[in-house]
């Protein structure tokens, strides 16, 4: 065995992994996530609770961004249609509030509940059978048929809800009394605030997580060359539906939040706007970058709110910035606060 | 003589009037290296595509170890011990050379739906990923970005890949394909002293390396085996070197 390292390489000279350090990306994110949990108590202290509900929104939109990010971001499957998770997180607690506030049952078998700890899982459930189903024929194509079927699909739940008399029809549904978790008030704005803050940290330390593992390790794989995955011996097709599926798992239970927080679940939670928006969010961000769908809902949302109370056509500056993340900085806010990735 | 390792047996793929692949069949045994040589069009390519499952032949068999493949799809044929290369390189360019091999590593485990343990600084997966790295002489070009690496480098890296599953027969198309003369012989070098771990059938036009390092050599024109044969009787061959004489 001495004519194998014509390089000089000896076994003995094997490169450890270089060590990694927090850093100027450490730093911007440590600063973002403490903002975003230190301005609400603030505004709270001060006797704002507006703003506090305006951080929860955009908290929950965020998260709803975490989810897609880990379809269209991590693995590369540009989904045309989470608006459908999103909306029927939100219908699943609407459905579960109207019913437990008749004390009907729904389709007649099922009681209704406003506690969260019932609604939440039934929500993921849900939504990953969706995604499931979905994502199961989907995943079949790709390209610009991807994002056309998977639209597709979010528009076949969209007027389904539309024209249901029984959950509002078009006309949405309210929740009179926010949904219950148990010891704790969620009609103060802070304390919800703060459960929308643990479900988003929650939301990107799993995708953290998640992508870090072996599965994780084949998802990137399969973004950047399934003709490798698939020569190494793994099945691209299977890894791709699981993070869809968990995916939707994730923006379906920010649409539950998202319902409780405006009180009100409509067919517009599931319609393409409500996917562009994400679509919109994730790119701004920045695309497969754990931070991204947090900085692209913070700049999303002070566009809304700042630019919004000046001109009813704010979108157009939206547009323009748009237009400008993707020609000039590819990486998106965060790549040009924090630089980019160490690779991927 | 010892069991084939990889078989093709009277294999067939017609392309509409097109006959690309004609009743082809020949053997890999341990511990050789089985070059099949062609000219351009000869249907190198599609043979390869129906030997590493991304085309289905019209008829015929394959087996890879005794075992029929014929209609496994890539991933599982891999899994059964099929390791390739690619005639243009097929890697994934932002990541790290190990990076690539790991996946290797990983799929051989089986392990590849675990969510939650961190896999980028796992010693199972690195530790072989790093031997199979410095098997092909990359160990110093680990943790460098694919797309930073030179040509030559990176058809040592396919390599790599592909023995990092702990193959028992490698496919491989073209490795010296776009390589100056000083890297092709580097490779041939390395190629050789891969002879005795695991058998290879090599697609290659670099004739040094052909007959340097292959014990048998098989000669496909228009999707038939014409000649068949050791380096001397291929090189006499008449109607090999009308092939290659005629084009």
């Amino acid at each position: 065995m001495t004519d194998q390292t014509p390089s000089g390489t000896l076994p003995g000279d094997l490169p450890a992994r270089p060590p990694r350090r927090l850093g100027r990306r450490g730093t911007v994110q440590l600063v973002m996530l403490a903002l975003l949990l230190v301005l609400p108590v603030a505004a709270d202290l001060l006797g704002h609770p507006y703003y506090v509900t305006l951080a929860s929104r955009l908290t929950l939109i965020a998260m709803a961004a975490v989810g897609l990010n880990l379809a269209l971001g991590y693995g590369g499957m540009v989904s045309f249609g989470h608006a459908a998770y999103f909306g029927l997180g939100g219908y699943v607690a609407g459905i579960g509030a109207y019913h437990a506030f008749d004390a009907t049952a729904f389709m007649g078998m099922f009681p209704g509940s406003d506690n969260l700890l019932v609604l939440w899982p039934i929500a993921m459930l849900a939504c990953g059978l969706l995604a499931l189903l979905i994502g199961a024929v989907s995943l079949r194509t790709s390209g610009v048929y991807f994002i056309m079927i998977t639209l597709a699909f979010a528009q076949m739940v969209y007027y389904f809800a539309n024209s249901w008399p029984t959950y509002g029809g078009q006309d949405g549904l309210p929740i009179y009394i926010r949904n219950q978790l148990p010891g704790l008030d969620t009609q103060d704005p802070l304390t919800f605030f703060l459960i929308c803050f643990a479900g988003l940290v929650l939301a990107m330390a799993l995708t953290s997580r998640l992508m870090g593992s072996r599965f994780g390790a084949a998802l990137t794989m399969a973004r950047l060359n399934d003709t490798r995955l698939a020569t190494a011996g793994i099945t691209p097709y299977p890894v791709r539906l699981v993070s869809f599926v968990i995916s939707a798992m994730i923006t379906g239970l920010a649409g539950a939040l998202y319902a409780d927080l405006n009180g009100f679940v409509s067919p517009s939670m599931l319609s393409w706007h409500m996917s562009g928006e994400l679509m919109v969010i994730v790119i701004l961000g920045g695309v497969g970058r754990l931070y991204g769908p947090l900085a692209g809902a913070v700049l999303y949302i002070s566009m809304e709110t700042l630019l919004g109370g000046l001109t009813e056509y704010w979108q157009l500056f939206l547009g323009l910035t748009l237009l400008g993340v993707v020609l000039f900085a590819r990486h998106g806010v965060m790549g040009w606060l924090a630089g980019r990735e160490p690779h991927g | 003589m010892a069991e084939a390792v990889l078989a093709l047996e009277g294999l067939h793929k017609r392309f509409g009037a097109l006959t690309a692949t004609d009743d082809v069949s020949l053997t890999l045994r341990p511990g050789e290296i089985h070059a099949l040589i062609g000219p351009n069009g000869a249907g190198k390519s599609t043979l390869i595509a129906q030997i590493a499952g991304s085309l289905r032949p019209d008829a015929g068999r394959i087996l890879l170890g005794g075992e029929e493949i014929t209609g496994l799809s890539v991933a599982a044929r891999a899994r059964r011990g099929l390791g390739r290369s690619f005639q243009v390189s097929s890697l994934a360019e932002p990541l790290p050379a190990i990076r690539n091999v790991m996946i290797g590593v990983q799929a051989q485990a089986g392990h590849s739906f675990r969510f939650w343990k961190p896999a980028e600084r796992d010693p199972r997966l690195i530790e072989p990923a790093l031997a199979a790295l410095a098997r092909m002489g990359l160990a110093h070009r680990a943790w460098t970005p694919v797309a930073e690496l030179s040509h030559g480098e990176r058809r040592a890296l396919e390599v790599a890949c592909a023995l990092a599953m702990k193959p028992r027969a490698l496919l491989l198309d073209e490795p010296m394909a776009g390589l100056g003369p000083e890297g092709s012989a580097r490779l041939t070098e390395l190629l050789e002293s891969l002879r005795l771990e695991v058998p290879i059938l090599l697609i290659e036009h670099d004739m040094q390396a052909v007959f340097r390092l292959a014990e048998r050599i098989s000669v496909l024109v228009a999707g038939r085996v014409i000649a068949h044969g050791d380096g001397d009787t291929i090189r006499r061959d008449p109607q090999v070197r009308d092939a290659y004489l005629g084009e």
